[in-house]
């Protein structure tokens, strides 16, 4: 099955890799490869096949007790670390989340919040 | 053409647990960055999730309290993307086999009209740590505290109609699931979250619009304002003739403006799969059933029964099941005053007026219902004016003393006492003759006034049934001698 | 090769009565590692081992003996473990640049168990970069060599443990196996390799590479030894969900069982044309002596075999592209240095940290995962790993103990010579995926040589029965041994 070039790149983004143009030629090459000695799955046939087994569920634990303890405080793993916080280079607006923290940030300062009134109150 | 707004919710509701979703971290809001955080919350090589037992059963609980169907067996599955506070680079929820789906919950409009909002599914998630853009300079500062902190996610169907009812039916919404305690629900935490789907279309039209989706609204107030800004936005767009883009608009309070979010197209393939690393989620019925059986009586119905029980107004059971702990103290005085439309009178006003006023919670209150019921008694009983009972409310608020101590020491006793009583109705009637010729001309509503000139006098003591008794021969013949 | 240490049990009995130290032990131990790890021609089957961590751990364990504290089955013995087992006392690299230097700050319940029993862990054995090849050739950190053969590769990915146990540098090792990744370098290398059944040890502290299909296991010069250090790691853990709370069996018992009433079953998917006949030889040779010693043979069929390779190589490049997201260079790890932006920091970490094999499987498994490619390969190769998992069931059910077949199609190859061809270095894997895939407990052990190399015998159980795995296997290397000359 042939891969693109185009694809090749479409997945790197989705991974966050990014690939020499060597890379993405041996890839796209590699990747069609591969892919055509896995469409061989496309032989079994559909009704042949069963539902997946379930041998135990999820166990489930208490709402209590320790994390496991960490020998090194996360200051002392973090490639940068700064004020108690795991720092990176400020995001320009990548994506919702960032875009949404930036906007609540200000908006924290500058909107009123004042509780929502309950449902009920005295009537006036 | 007249236009109507179609409006879905995605509600993200934080857990009341002591320990995260899947760690035993501690859950708990505002603690200095990154200390609760452990192997699996920091998301480190090796390091496994669990499931914590009261996160499923909470999720169950407000399932349950949203009349959905709990499935007994449901399954965990990553999100993919890469975010810097989401630190395995992807989040566990659920995917194609939620914890519950087909509930509702129904919207009592202020026309006494019921409309029913139906929740499409509910399902167990856990959130990501917090991005904050302010803290660092041209950095962005990563606290992952609130890393793996239990969510459910709640998905209605688009059923509300304007940005006013999508507001009420959220208030509906958060005093549901504070009566189930399944979430302390305060926004200001992030404890919960909206994000609105909406669309418009001509109205009696069945067919759905292209919608948008609002998101970063931070109150109830917001999500109406960002509606209304985004329907009346739709509209003009339509009007003019042009189309709805399809796209996540981001709500600026600041600015009252929703703006469109920059996105990259790839951002929207999660890849989700089911997480290899926890097998299914599987219920016991009896479980399920017996969460059920610890619901405890849900707002709707709580008021339906004070109006049949207590035989109180529409409004007043509204008012008093307004929360959870409120109702429980109304209910408690009801039961000990005897009167239970006097109870609700006396929590309506005198209570809530003192907590608003005090801007306290009813926890605070230093009023018990049994000593609320004891001065309700002692006004029944004539023992005590209601004007002065209203003193001795405010001063056992204050004291945390009995309504019999305060009387006591205050000698707010009522007085039926008619020499005492007539003395006052004497100098009342004195300092005030032209109105006194008045009342005598006629003008029977005088009396409120002499009445109130007695009160007065005698501050607030004065037995109103003997008081006014009096004041009425009194001023039926213009002089009378002496005294 | 020097003078191999002794073996498991034999340790642990001198250290615990006083006859020997652990930290003697350790020390002759960590001397021989030295002796045989670096240089040109070294066997680079250490990433880090000995220091004072070693020390201390092995006068930990002599001063618990002193103290007359019950000594534990592994007393005082030296262990080596894979680099993707967290340890505290060393870093845990995954042979992989984006975790240089890394120290995890907990350790993996596996490690923990050893040591719990007495073992000292005296270093971090190399492999392929997390887990990925079957050649420990993909290591960010340079190739092990086999200790048969230094130019050929010890197979892999737990390359580095087969090779020190291979060499006598330690009696045994953990690995881990998520699709031959023990049982093919034991069989490369000449030593006993334990894949258990998925579930049966704890995977909490196993660095992930394809969860549903990775499991810790154990190499040994013996049977006994393998059988002793997974005694130890066994049994449930409540920080890991998937790992069962079934109780663990005393399998030392099976070792004198013998393989009289054992039916064991042949596999014809498993003797293919492109086996090297000389190994199939072996096998059948295998076979004959299990029917001497009283077993009785069957033919049997598993179907699904042909599909194993393609399902394997969807599911688990797909679950490792979301188990290796977490490496971003925000909150440990590497960083590359100057990036600009967050999405600078992720891509030029990753492309810097991670090495080419990595990179393909990540870039393979989003491919599957992704919108509208997730049914024709993901959801396809999970159905099928159903029917693959179903073709055991239906062979162990009809009265099949054990199955014996070939470890791998060939014997240990040259290095460099498949790493221009990442499909026919997968297709090493074909005879050990399957038993990833149902989830079934196998082992291999050595059956003869071909040219001087070793060959493996593989050697397949059902779902928990790691007891008449255990009972085979110690009657085959008997019986193999009571032939040789």
């Amino acid at each position: 099955m042939a891969v693109s070039r185009e694809d090749v790149l479409k997945i790197a983004a989705l991974a966050r890799l990014r690939l020499t143009p060597e890379e993405v030629e041996r890839f796209a090459a590699q990747l069609g490869t591969i892919l055509d000695h896995i469409g061989v799955l496309g032989e079994v046939e559909e009704a042949a096949l069963p539902a997946e087994p379930v041998e135990w569920p999820a166990p489930l634990r208490e709402d209590g007790g320790h994390p496991d303890p960490l020998a090194l405080p996360p200051r002392e793993l973090a490639p940068a670390w700064e004020e108690g916080f795991f720092a990176v280079p400020r995001l320009p607006a990548l994506d919702t989340a960032a875009l949404e923290d930036a906007f609540e940030d200000k908006a924290r300062v500058e909107e009123e919040r004042r509780p929502e009134p309950p449902a009920g109150r005295a009537r006036p | 053409m007249k236009f109507e707004a179609v409006v879905g919710l995605e509600i993200h509701v934080q857990l009341r647990t002591v320990t995260k979703m899947f760690c035993s971290d501690s859950a708990e809001f505002g603690a200095e960055p990154n200390t609760h955080v452990c192997p699996v919350c920091l998301g480190l090589p090796g390091a496994l999730p669990v499931v914590n037992a009261r996160a499923v059963e909470l999720g169950v609980r407000a399932a349950l309290g949203l009349n959905c169907t709990v499935h007994l067996s449901s399954r965990f599955a990553r999100k993919n993307y890469f975010y810097p506070d989401l630190p395995k680079g992807y989040q566990i929820t659920q995917f194609d086999r939620p914890l519950a789906t087909g509930g509702w919950l129904d919207l009592e409009e202020p026309e006494g009209e019921v409309r029913r909002v139906r929740i499409r599914r509910i399902h167990l998630e856990e959130d990501a740590g917090k991005s904050l853009h302010d803290r660092l300079p041209g950095r962005t500062a990563i606290d992952l505290n609130r890393a793996g902190v239990p969510l459910i996610e709640i998905v209605t169907e688009p059923d509300l109609r304007s940005p006013a009812a999508a507001r009420a039916w959220l208030t509906q919404l958060k005093q549901l699931l504070e009566y189930l305690e399944v979430s302390d629900c305060d926004m200001e935490k992030g404890s919960l979250r909206v994000d609105a789907n909406v669309s418009v279309r001509p109205a009696g039209s069945a067919a759905l619009g292209t919608k948008t989706e609002v998101k970063n609204m931070n109150s109830f107030s917001s999500v109406e304002k960002a509606l209304e800004f985004e329907v009346a936005r739709q509209v003009a767009l339509l009007e003019r003739g042009e189309a709805v883009v399809h796209q996540t608009m981001l709500w600026d309070a600041a600015r009252g403006e929703a703006r469109p979010m920059r996105s990259k197209e790839e951002s929207h393939d999660y890849r989700y799969f089911a997480d290899p690393d926890l097998p299914e989620l599987v219920l016991e019925r009896a479980m399920v059933e017996r969460i059920r059986g610890s619901l405890p009586e849900l707002p709707a119905a709580r008021a339906r029964r004070f109006r049949e029980q207590y035989r109180l107004p529409a409004y007043d059971a509204g008012v008093l099941t307004a929360t959870r702990e409120l109702a429980d103290y109304y209910e408690a005085v009801a039961a000990r005053a005897g009167d239970p439309k006097a109870a609700s009178n006396w929590v309506m006003t005198e209570v809530l007026g003192w907590l608003n006023q005090q801007q306290c919670a009813l926890a605070d209150l230093r009023v018990t219902p049994a000593r609320l019921a004891e001065l309700i008694r002692m006004v029944a009983d004539g023992v005590v004016s209601t004007t002065a009972g209203r003193r001795v409310f405010a001063r056992m608020a204050e004291t945390g003393r009995s309504a019999a101590e305060i009387v006591e020491a205050e000698g707010l006793a009522q007085v039926s006492d008619t020499a005492l009583l007539e003395e006052w109705a004497d100098a009342a009637i004195a300092a005030h003759p032209a109105e006194a010729e008045r009342y005598r001309a006629g003008e029977d509503r005088l009396l409120g006034f002499f009445m109130g000139e007695v009160m007065k006098r005698s501050r607030g003591k004065a037995d109103p049934r003997r008081a006014s008794q009096i004041l009425r021969e009194r001023l039926r013949t213009p002089e009378r001698p002496g005294r | 090769m020097s003078r191999p240490a002794g073996g498991v049990e034999a340790i642990a009995t001198d250290v615990a009565a006083g006859r020997a130290t652990a930290l003697e032990t350790a020390r002759v131990a960590v001397e021989r590692i030295r002796a045989a790890n670096g240089g040109p021609d070294g066997l680079n089957a250490f990433l880090a081992f000995g220091g004072p961590a070693v020390e201390r751990a092995a006068a930990a364990v002599d001063d618990a003996i002193q103290r007359g504290e019950p000594p534990g089955p592994l007393t005082g013995v030296p262990v080596a473990v894979k680099d993707n087992l967290c340890t505290v006392d060393f870093p845990t690299t995954c042979g992989s640049r984006i975790l240089e230097g890394y120290r995890s700050p907990f350790e993996a319940t596996a490690v923990r168990r050893l040591r719990e029993a007495g073992a000292v862990v005296v270093g971090k054995t190399n492999l392929d970069e997390f887990a990925m090849g079957s050649s420990t050739e993909n290591s960010a950190f340079g190739p092990t060599r086999n200790p048969h053969d230094r130019t050929r590769v010890p197979g892999g990915s737990s390359g580095g443990s087969a090779a020190a146990v291979a060499a006598g540098l330690v009696p045994a090792a953990l690995g881990s196996d998520t699709g031959g990744s023990v049982r093919q370098p034991a069989a490369f290398c000449g030593v006993v390799g334990i894949k258990p059944t998925y579930g049966r040890v704890s995977r909490y502290g196993l660095v992930a590479f394809a969860s549903s299909l990775d499991q810790v296991g154990t190499f040994g010069r013996t049977v006994r030894d393998a059988v002793l250090l997974l005694q130890a790691i066994a049994g449930p853990d409540g920080r890991d969900s998937t790992a069962a709370a079934r109780p663990v069996p005393d399998w030392r018992a099976e070792l004198d069982a013998g393989a009289a009433g054992l039916v064991v079953g042949v596999p014809r998917e498993y003797f293919p044309p492109e086996l090297d006949p000389r190994i199939g030889r072996l096998c059948r040779e295998a076979v004959e002596r299990l029917a001497a010693a009283g077993a009785e043979i069957r033919d049997v069929s598993l179907p699904h075999t042909r599909y194993a390779i393609p399902a394997y190589y969807v599911i688990a490049p797909a679950e490792a592209s979301s188990n290796l997201a977490r490496y971003d260079g925000v909150r440990y790890g590497l960083r590359a240095p100057g990036a600009d932006s967050t999405l600078a920091v992720y891509e030029e970490t990753r492309s810097l940290g991670f090495g080419p094999e990595v990179k393909r499987r990540i870039m393979l498994g989003t491919y599957a995962l992704s919108a509208g490619y997730y049914d024709q390969y993901y959801g396809t190769a999970q159905r099928v790993r159903g029917l693959i998992t179903r073709d055991f069931e239906r062979v162990f059910r009809s009265g099949v103990h054990v199955l014996l077949a070939p470890t791998t199609p060939s014997v240990a190859f040259r290095l460099g010579e498949k790493l221009e061809d990442p499909y026919q270095m997968y297709l090493a894997d074909i005879f050990t995926v399957t038993a990833n895939l149902a989830g079934v407990p196998a082992l291999s052990l050595p059956i003869g040589t071909v040219d001087g190399l070793p060959v493996g015998g593989q050697l397949i159980a059902d779902r928990w029965q790691e007891g008449l795995l255990v009972r085979a296997a110690a009657a085959l290397e008997r019986a193999l041994a009571e032939a040789a000359p």
